[in-house]
């Protein structure tokens, strides 16, 4: 395997593992919460950091791409929030089902999409993951339910998820994400008895990056600790830009959930760069220099790399080598994406319905007949 | 007004047209051997279906333990059990999300609303995520779900409780609308929905669940299925054609015996679906009868009769009518409390006999009422 490989011809000094120290969880209705202590391997510590920078990579270049207009409509960026992601999801399995909103590019990716197949369907193509169908707020992977554009309404999707694995007798989960400004949506507190009734396997979590659009969480919310607002639901609190304490509490919940005991809600608290979407600058509502504050001091990527490096799991010039490796793969990734084909117009009236023998589609006028297959 | 004896159809159709080969349906089949009431039937696609495959549930409010609102899922909780027959709390949006999410995930639910009416709080899951997902994920993900519930008028429940959802559904691509009128169109089209791998909304009607049917033979056996997407011709006819669904399709059938008794023939289509139309049948019939009137028990405007008309009219039977086609819905009010208020808002018999006689420019004086 290539990593081994590096590591016997130059790398012969860092460690096979090392012990990890989190920063600290917040409990409610919790005796017991995740470890703080635990290990981290080399190769974990290196994948972490290699899909980390993936996502940052691939989000900075659909910003570009949005703003050379080849991305159109809407495009919310994950910057910011990789250690959520990339957390959450090492401690999963692709079993185990994902169901989150419209801030998806970073789950897709994490859910087996490659950076390729999101930024060909962010620029329409034929090749995307949705065919160009989608954008990119609905891109879809086996047991990973997108990318949802309607605030809050992935919350009862992902309960019902979580049932449907309690029905087949699965050990697996539902991981249901939505945001600080989703949190006070009625529709999550119906999601939450239902879950808590039935004892579902669902992990709700709340990506708390501080504001609901230009909305801060304090102008929003009565109350902004929502790792609480599941109420007999039990939570706990996360620093969202560990991507360590984040996977920790996500293995610990798993493992809660699938005992029978029913849901948790956690709250992972995290922070975004851009604004809420290409169409907002994010500094109406907040100053350049908060923004800059928790990039030089509490970014996710950068603290983690300060970390493994002072663990001795990897060197600087090994993660410079990854750095260069994910640069090539987003660059290429553009290139192609911009190169690859258009869909054809006859898309348009294919996949409004599964499994149901060919009809015509009315198109924009009486004399266009087109067909659905 | 006088009032009319309620008869099932195949005894009304046989005594009028003694000599001609009646209902296609209804003739060609084996001897009706049983009458089952639209509840029954119901209730019995769904014992079927529950039966036949373990992927399919039934989730709603008081759907288990009380036996249904309406009693139409009397006693599957008894034969099923907690795991395939779930009560829920009142909150429409929640349980209609999961179960869409369930869906999304492979099961196959049945989410039933007490009413349609209610359902306008799941909405946004209805359309966004159940009917929109396919084509989103460009196929990856489908969402085999049936909504059911009853839709449109009751008796006195006045203006919130009262409203029809055909037009609204039937609105939107990605969604299949149904909506029987018999017990064999209910047993047939239930079965056909929940083996549907779309989300199927399923609109019944609380007054017509009591009313008893005659059941051709096929029906009462477990594989009976009903194809979306067709209609029936209830009474065949040439001098003019309604086309109906649900209760509008006895009210039809009550206009064409009055309208029998002065000489006027008329079809009476039961569309049994409303996404997919069945146009051809519409189509066919219009180019028979070359009049239509459309008879439904929703709001005029916007609604399904206006969809009808501008098909007629946007295909070759344009050409065949020899008048304007002329709708008969519910009036454009929310729905009144008092018992005489109530039946102005409704479709009467009288609307339809008057609307053939005014398209077909028959002497009123002739209505019989």
């Amino acid at each position: 395997k290539a990593v081994s490989w590096k590591f016997l011809r130059c790398y012969s000094s860092t460690v096979n593992e090392a012990n990890v120290t989190v920063s600290d969880f917040k409990l409610h209705k919790l005796d017991d919460g995740p470890e703080t202590n635990t290990v981290l391997t080399r190769d974990e510590a290196l994948k972490y950091y290699r899909e980390m920078q993936v996502i940052r990579r691939m989000e900075t270049a659909a910003g570009t791409l949005y703003k050379s207009k080849e991305i159109r409509g809407f495009c919310h960026l994950y910057s910011g929030q990789e250690a959520c992601c990339v957390g959450i999801q090492n401690a999963l399995t692709l079993d185990d089902a994902v169901i989150t909103a419209y801030r998806a590019h970073g789950w897709a990716y994490m859910r087996g999409i490659s950076a390729h197949g999101i930024l060909a369907e962010l620029t329409g193509r034929k090749t995307g993951c949705a065919k160009g169908k989608g954008g990119s707020m609905h891109m879809y992977a086996k047991n990973f339910y997108g990318g949802n554009g309607i605030v809050g309404a992935q919350v009862p999707l992902g309960a019902g998820i979580a049932l449907a694995h309690q029905y087949r007798d699965e050990k697996t989960v539902c991981v249901t994400l939505y945001g600080d400004g989703a949190a006070n949506q009625g529709q999550i507190f119906e999601a939450f008895n239902m879950a808590k009734l039935w004892d579902l396997p669902a992990i709700f979590v709340c990506e708390n990056n501080k504001y609901g659009m230009g909305t801060a969480v304090d102008r929003a919310a009565a109350s902004t600790d929502y790792y609480t607002r599941g109420d007999y639901i039990p939570g706990i609190w996360i620093d969202g830009m560990d991507v360590i304490a984040v996977r920790e509490a996500t293995k610990f919940s798993k493992d809660y959930c699938l005992s029978g005991k029913g849901p948790l809600v956690l709250e992972v608290e995290t922070y975004r760069y851009h604004g809420h979407s290409m169409s907002d600058p994010g500094t109406s509502y907040r100053t350049r220099e908060e923004v800059q504050e928790i990039r030089q001091q509490r970014d996710p990527i950068i603290s983690f790399k300060q970390k493994i490096i002072e663990l001795n799991l990897t060197t600087e010039e090994e993660l410079k080598d990854i750095d260069k490796s994910v640069r090539k793969e987003i660059e290429e990734a553009v290139v192609k994406a911009k190169a690859d084909p258009r869909p054809a117009i006859a898309e348009t009236f294919t996949h409004v319905y599964a499994n149901t023998p060919k009809y015509t589609v009315r198109g924009c006028d009486a004399f266009s007949v087109h067909t659905s297959s | 007004m006088a009032t009319f004896v309620m008869r099932p159809v195949s005894r009304i159709a046989r005594r009028i047209h003694s000599s001609k080969a009646i209902q296609r349906d209804l003739n060609t089949s084996s001897a009706c051997s049983a009458q089952m009431t639209v509840r029954e039937s119901l209730n019995s696609a769904m014992e079927e279906e529950i039966k036949r495959d373990p992927k399919v549930f039934l989730l709603g409010e008081e759907v288990a333990q009380y036996d249904g609102a309406y009693k139409v899922t009397k006693g599957l909780y008894q034969t099923f059990g907690d795991k395939r027959i779930i009560d829920t709390p009142i909150t429409e949006m929640g349980f209609a999300g999961i179960a869409v999410g369930a869906a999304m995930a492979g099961l196959r639910p049945i989410c039933e609303f007490m009413t349609f009416n209610f359902a306008m709080q799941a909405i946004d899951q209805i359309i966004n995520s159940a009917a929109k997902t396919h084509y989103m994920s460009a196929g990856d993900v489908n969402v085999p779900i049936v909504f059911r519930g009853p839709n449109g008028a009751s008796a006195g429940v006045a203006a919130q409780h009262s409203q029809c959802f055909a037009a609204w559904f039937g609105h939107c691509p990605g969604l299949k609308v149904v909506c029987p009128f018999s017990s064999a169109d209910a047993k047939g089209l239930l079965k056909s929905a929940i083996r549907d791998d779309n989300p199927v909304v399923f609109l019944e009607n609380e007054i017509l669940y009591g009313r008893p049917f005659e059941m051709p033979e096929e029906a009462l056996k477990d594989d009976y299925l009903v194809p979306i997407g067709k209609a029936k011709i209830e009474r065949e006819g040439t001098d003019v054609t309604l086309v109906s669904h649900s209760l509008g399709v006895l009210r039809s059938l009550e206009a064409a015996q009055i309208l029998a008794a002065d000489g006027i023939s008329a079809e009476v289509v039961n569309l049994r679906s409303i996404r997919p139309l069945d146009v051809d049948a519409i189509l066919t019939s219009v180019k028979k009868t070359n009049h239509l009137i459309t008879v439904e028990g929703g709001w005029p405007h916007f609604g399904v009769g206006s969809e009808i008309c501008a098909t007629v009219i946007e295909s070759d039977a344009f050409d065949y009518l020899d008048a304007p086609v002329v709708r008969v819905s519910g009036a454009d009010v929310p729905m009144p409390y008092s018992t005489e208020l109530e039946a102005a808002s409704l479709p009467q018999v009288s609307n339809i006999v008057t609307s053939v006689k005014k398209t077909l420019h028959v002497d009123s004086a002739l209505q019989t009422n």
